[in-house]
């Protein structure tokens, strides 16, 4: 019985979802990229490293529908193995910095006083570097590799999501049942894990799905300057990066992931719209 | 006999910007074992936060607190532990009271399994015994808050404040964000449960009627302080200061015959930040005087009858 009254909160959060056309449609894309990135073994038709000297900027044919690059490697297989990297790029950072952030900012949200201080001050110099130019200094520091940046891009990213789960908090931590909690002796991590941060999360729901999406373009980024994905494993940014020279003479090379990295931010983007529309109880009727 | 519960000169302030914030201002009463004490007064005068005090929701700035004779007021973790395994709250807002996200049984559990002293198999049994107590259907086991109604809502609070088996229960405006059908029935649920389990009540409201049925003591605050103090019936019939005359004049009388004289009040109710010393009902009183920028001392008009104003002879024609 338990699971089916949290299926229905699921499918009321669906009910409202439907409505928003791009958003269904920005669901199924992101089904979509995660099905490739799980089955690109069997949909590339060619090893992503297969090179072919003969076909080196050889344009589209039969046989490779996307043509191939300066080495000869198919252009399709290589953006259907990419998108392994680059999600990983975008769900691992988040999840990195949605996990330190909502520690962080559950804390500081629900001790308030000097450790709420302290901890948003420090954000606040946090955030005073821009978020890319700190995850590219961690991950030149840390050594360009994809765990790394992934790391660094996670990193970089916390502020965000400290900040809305502090405020999502600060709401819930006047509610009356967290006072009932005290009555009858609930110490403060059970308060914060059975109490606050169930009730307070609703928020951030919206930001992973929109962080996901910043974090794969800046992730290519990373990338694309040479601190992300090494060759010659596959990523849209460093593939960007690698058509770079050829440019002028093969602007589709470059093209191809750029459209690949676009729909996906995209997808992320609409998604999370759509969520924030669904989640919030005043748009219901 | 020692009363339950025994508050002497307790105090709670606020610091505010402006100053301090005087909640709950000398504040003193005792309530013996099985009693309810009706603690009356307009929102904002401390009713609240005397409540929250007495359980240490939040800490007294001065004086003392004893339950069961024992000093209670600056509790180590471990008393303080015992003590709310003694002593319950029940809120206000039915609807804030219950975390949306924990089923009814859930919520009813979370105070046994806090204590740890039973197995899953005993709490269950132990939660379904409270829902048949409070008067819910087993079948809402797995409901959760948003699903029930205010009065099955407030059913769940009680259960949960019962779960522990305290002996003194604050009940902060149990019944005020109800129907007035479901706050009879509410009512009438605490007093069976009193009678059955000998609880005592330290009953906040601002109704009337409810804490003239309720109560055996009743204490009117004004701004953080006891204004008068009395048995139910003896201030119903002799009502002193002029605040709780205002006061239940206020009362609905359910008679077309009947006019009712209504005192009405006048003017803003005073900062409670920084107070002056004296009367603080002084600025909407009728009677006040010059005598009354004098502080105030409680007297005891007739035994058990106390009384915080200088003027009570005067004014009543005593």
């Amino acid at each position: 019985m338990k699971r089916q009254r949290k299926k229905s909160r699921l499918s009321e959060i669906w009910r409202q979802l439907k409505k928003n056309k791009l958003a269904v449609v920005a669901l199924f894309v992101l089904i979509l990229l995660v099905l490739v990135a799980i089955l690109a073994p069997l949909l590339a038709p060619y090893p992503y490293s297969q090179q072919n000297p003969k076909l080196s900027n050889a344009g589209p044919s039969a046989q490779h529908l996307l043509g191939n690059d300066k080495l000869g490697r198919d252009i399709l297989s290589r953006l259907i193995y990419g998108t392994r990297q680059s999600l990983a790029m975008g769900v691992v950072s988040v999840a990195i910095a949605a996990v330190i952030g909502i520690t962080i900012g559950a804390i500081a949200g629900y001790y308030g006083g000097w450790v709420d201080n302290l901890s948003m001050r420090l954000l606040d110099i946090y955030q005073a570097v821009p978020m890319f130019l700190l995850s590219v200094s961690l991950a030149a520091i840390m050594g360009p590799s994809l765990r790394n940046a992934i790391i660094a891009l996670g990193i970089g990213t916390v502020p965000g999501y400290a900040r809305i789960m502090r405020a999502s908090v600060l709401t819930v931590r006047e509610k009356e049942y967290i006072e009932a909690a005290k009555a009858i002796n609930a110490g403060d991590g059970r308060i914060i894990l059975k109490h606050v941060i169930p009730n307070a999360i609703g928020p951030m729901i919206v930001q992973i799905t929109m962080g996901v999406g910043s974090c794969i373009l800046a992730g290519s980024a990373l990338s694309f300057i040479g601190l992300g994905a090494q060759p010659p494993v596959p990523e849209w940014g460093a593939m960007i990066s690698e058509a770079r020279n050829v440019m002028r003479e093969h602007p589709t090379h470059a093209l191809y992931p750029g459209i690949c990295v676009m729909i996906s931010v995209l997808a992320c983007n609409l998604l999370g719209d759509g969520l924030r529309d669904a989640l919030d109880p005043r748009l219901k009727n | 006999m020692t009363p339950l519960l025994e508050v002497r000169n307790l105090k709670k302030y606020f610091r505010v910007r402006a100053g301090l914030l005087h909640a709950v201002d000398d504040v003193s009463f005792t309530l013996d074992k099985g009693k309810t004490l009706g603690v009356v007064g307009e929102s904002g005068c401390g009713k609240t936060t005397l409540g929250r005090t007495v359980l240490h929701l939040t800490e007294p700035t001065d004086g003392q607190i004893f339950f069961e004779g024992k000093d209670i007021t600056s509790p180590t973790k471990n008393e303080l532990r015992r003590l709310r395994e003694d002593m319950q709250i029940i809120f206000q807002d039915p609807y804030s009271s219950l975390n949306p996200r924990m089923s009814v049984s859930e919520t009813i559990m979370e105070p046994l399994i806090l204590r740890g002293d039973m197995t899953k198999t005993e709490m269950f049994a132990e939660v379904r015994k409270l829902m048949d107590t409070v008067g819910i259907a087993s079948r809402f086991e797995n409901a959760y808050p948003h699903e029930l109604d205010g009065g099955r809502r407030q059913r769940i609070g009680i259960a949960r404040a019962l779960a522990l088996e305290p002996k003194f229960i604050v009940c902060d405006e149990p019944v005020s964000a109800l129907d007035v059908s479901i706050q009879a029935q509410i009512i009438n649920l605490m007093l069976d449960l009193q009678e059955e389990r000998g609880l005592t009540y330290l009953f906040i409201t601002h109704d009337l009627s409810v804490v003239k049925y309720i109560s055996d003591d009743i204490m009117v605050m004004y701004l953080g302080q006891v204004v008068e103090k009395a048995p139910a019936d003896e201030l119903f019939a002799n009502t002193l200061h002029p605040y709780s005359q205002a006061l239940l004049s206020a009362i609905p009388i359910p008679s077309i015959r009947h006019k009712q004289e209504r005192i009405l009040l006048r003017g803003e109710i005073t900062s409670p930040v920084n107070p002056e010393p004296g009367c603080r009902f002084m600025a909407r009183c009728q009677y006040a005087a010059e005598e009354c920028k004098q502080p105030q001392k409680l007297e005891e008009s007739s035994p058990g009858h106390y009384v915080l104003c200088c003027r009570y002879k005067e004014i009543n024609n005593l």
